[in-house]
């Protein structure tokens, strides 16, 4: 056991420092921060045009009405979001009957409806039906500036409270937003990250490393290295993107994160069995990556096994997400004791329930099928791959060439 | 079936020995039965055409590959990667990460081995110094030469200083120079006792190198034993001149006596030269020249593997030797 860790540290060292070091890896880091840019980018040039090609509603009316209906619709916003707000503009009353035509004939600001008679005698004149949303969201903010002015049902007051749920009931509650947010978080860092895998052994093939290493040191060794290596390459560029993200926050939001339920275990033990559980998903699906990407011979055979694998997560996922909102139901225990989607039952888990002691043997139990899921995969590719004997011949091939004995093996006598 | 001797069951002075040694691939048997003794501290060479089964053979002793059947014991150890810090090996295709400079590829193939990585660095330090490579140390290895890679993999091979050297075709690919220099360098590690086995299809290599030689034709041994047991195989050649074309002389000459552009080719006969010498004398031959020669390697491996397995060995591109 000993050589076989000491084996595997020297090629962890190996591969983490050709992965951190090189320029592809700066690449890399910067790979999640292109949407946010891009966001950054075209969501600048789209805000305005959002809000200019809202409907605009022409609201001929006195000033004290228009105010009235203005401070309406502003209430409404805060509660249903900017975006789902017709505008409203006002148009000071001519007096004359032709006024409303004229109104929406103009060109600019080009309105889709105009609202004459005030609050008193209303009546929308314009393209659009009575149960448009455009009149729906006219009929609500006329109801709620009539409130107003009549001094009944202004302002709700409704203290929230925040408490755990019952352990039997079913909880739909704040908790379970931050159990699927650590869910999907720690789904989508192992979904962009473990796929590397795939190809972890194709340079070792390519190069004819692989014959140097499998006489030097046991194959498991060679496994565990590279898993341990890329995961270490993996938690760098997690740190990285955490600091940044951290340092967004702090510099743009400083309140962002603050409205965000605390977990049922406590923020710092929560973000702590996240780092734990994305390891031991990320070994728990590398080792099984690592061993079917060891059978691939070229990158191209490595890009053919991406999209399934991708699709076995995600059904992984699918089957994890049961757990979110009934820790203690059978399904959930199910998945738990699934050994791939235990990480993310188990985070779930730790945004809903305070018990740590399931943690402990949830992670002893994924360390146990890691550790297999290697031995399994290290065997394999000893028996069907790192062979000796004849070269490959075109039209005996297997599916995808997969089970191909190597090409530093070919060559031999 | 495998079965697992213990070490005691194996022989003291033997740094490598394998019985039986089966290896079967789905389409054929490339190693058939083969037996190998290896003392310790000799220079042991494994002879054969390529396809012979002799990389199979090397990959099966160093545990790279398990045999169908059969056992190998390497340096006490009937699973080789228990021995791997004590060997060295250089496979026939050569394997080096590119972008490592040629000072941590050498250090890594040390660490691998067991060796501490700054005692590695060390020695790779000091071993290209020797090899004319210094300067070229923190070079990423794909600016090398061919010829640069291959010797800074083999002090890759070296640098955690093996007592088993196990060399695939390390001659491959080199060129005379760089062929004599390895062969220095074998015969250098031998004599402090470091045992080496090298397979090639290059006969010379095998006949200036080797004390031991396996002739391997065709997955089975066609011969284990001394390079003088093998040359002893043979009768000494006799070459003969004579100034005569005919005569009583000629009954002296053995039946499968060949002329070849007016010389005497023949075995000589077991009585020896002297009787041969008087034969032809009194038979009045008039003797031009007779050279007495002993058999080469060559002719001995022909004489053992057969006609087809030499004329293979004469297809493939020899390398120049020193």
């Amino acid at each position: 056991m000993k050589e076989l860790l000491r084996a595997a540290f020297v090629i962890a060292r190996r591969d983490f420092s050709a992965t951190v070091l090189s320029r592809t890896f700066l690449l890399f880091l910067l790979g999640p921060f292109f949407p946010i840019l891009m966001v950054a980018v075209f969501g600048a040039a789209t805000t305005p045009m959002s809000a200019s090609d809202r409907p605009t509603v022409g609201i001929i009316a006195s000033s004290k009405d228009y105010q009235q209906l203005q401070i309406a619709r502003d209430r409404l916003q805060d509660t249903f979001g900017a975006l789902a707000m017709v505008n409203i503009q006002q148009v000071n009353p001519t007096g004359r009957p032709q006024q409303s035509g004229q109104v929406l004939a103009s060109a600019r600001p080009g309105y889709v409806a105009v609202l004459e008679g005030g609050l008193a005698n209303p009546r929308l004149v314009g393209s659009v039906t009575a149960q448009s949303g455009t009149a729906k969201q006219l009929r609500l903010m006329i109801a709620e500036a009539r409130r107003a002015t009549t001094g009944t049902g202004d302002e709700v007051n409704l203290p929230v409270m925040l408490a755990s749920p019952s352990p039997s009931a079913p909880n739909s509650g704040a908790q379970a937003l931050t159990a699927r947010g650590g869910q999907s978080l720690l789904f989508l860092l192992t979904l962009l990250l473990a796929g590397m895998l795939l190809s972890q052994l194709i340079e070792e093939k390519s190069n004819k490393v692989i014959e140097v290493l499998a006489a030097a040191v046991p194959i498991d060794s060679i496994f565990l290295g590279k898993l341990l290596a890329m995961l270490c390459a993996s938690l760098v560029g997690i740190a990285v993107w955490a600091a940044v993200g951290a340092a967004a926050i702090a510099a743009f939001a400083p309140t962002g994160l603050s409205g965000l339920p605390p977990p049922a275990i406590g923020w710092p033990v929560f973000i702590l069995l996240g780092v734990v559980y994305f390891a031991m998903s990320y070994l728990l699906l590398g080792s099984i990556f690592l061993g079917i990407g060891a059978h691939a011979s070229s990158a191209r055979e490595v890009q053919t096994l991406s999209m399934p694998v991708t699709m076995a997560q995600v059904v992984i996922f699918a089957f994890a997400s049961v757990a979110v909102g009934a820790p203690h139901s059978n399904k959930a225990i199910g998945a738990a004791i699934f050994p791939l989607s235990s990480p993310y039952v188990m985070i779930a888990r730790a945004g809903e329930v305070s018990d740590l002691m399931p943690h402990l043997v949830a992670v002893v139990w994924q360390f146990l099928w890691v550790a297999l899921f290697l031995r399994v995969a290290s065997r394999i590719f000893r028996k069907s791959v790192l062979k000796s004997g004849p070269a490959k011949r075109a039209g005996r091939r297997r599916p995808f060439g997969l089970l191909t004995s190597l090409g530093v093996a070919r060559s031999g006598s | 079936m495998l079965r697992q001797a213990s070490p005691q069951s194996w022989t003291d002075g033997i740094a490598v020995e394998a019985k039986e040694l089966v290896k079967d691939f789905a389409e054929k048997r490339a190693v058939d039965g083969v037996s190998l003794d290896v003392p310790t501290g000799s220079i042991f060479g494994l002879l054969g055409p390529n396809g012979a089964g002799k990389t199979t053979t090397l990959r099966m002793l160093l545990g790279i590959i398990e045999p169908s059947s059969g056992e190998r014991c390497v340096l006490g150890h009937t699973r080789p990667i228990e021995a791997a810090h004590r060997i060295g090996y250089l496979p026939e295709e050569r394997g080096l990460y590119p972008s490592m400079n040629a000072r941590e590829g050498i250090a890594f193939m040390g660490a691998l081995r067991g060796l501490n990585l700054s005692v590695a660095r060390r020695r790779a330090d000091q071993l290209l110094e020797e090899n004319g490579l210094g300067e070229w140390a923190k070079k990423p290895i794909r600016t090398l030469s061919k010829g640069m890679a291959q010797t800074v993999q083999l002090l890759g091979t070296l640098v955690h200083e093996p007592r088993l050297i196990v060399l695939d075709e390390p001659f491959s690919g080199l060129d005379p120079m760089n062929q004599g220099k390895l062969e220095r360098l074998i015969r250098s590690r031998a004599a402090d006792g470091v045992t080496i086995i090298f397979s090639t299809h290059v006969i010379a290599h095998a006949e200036r190198l080797c004390e031991q030689i396996a002739i391997i034709a065709a997955g089975k041994v066609a011969f284990n034993g001394r390079v003088d047991e093998a040359r002893a195989k043979l009768r000494p050649i006799v070459r003969l001149r004579t100034r005569e074309r005919d005569g009583p002389w000629r009954s002296v000459l053995p039946p499968s006596a060949r002329n070849e552009g007016g010389e005497w080719i023949f075995e000589l006969p077991k009585t020896g030269p002297e009787p041969l010498l008087k034969a032809l004398i009194d038979g009045g031959a008039g003797i031009e020249t007779l050279a007495i020669e002993r058999p080469g390697l060559h002719e001995a491996f022909v004489a053992i593997a057969g006609d087809a397995a030499a004329r293979a060995m004469a297809t493939e591109p020899e390398e120049i030797a020193q």
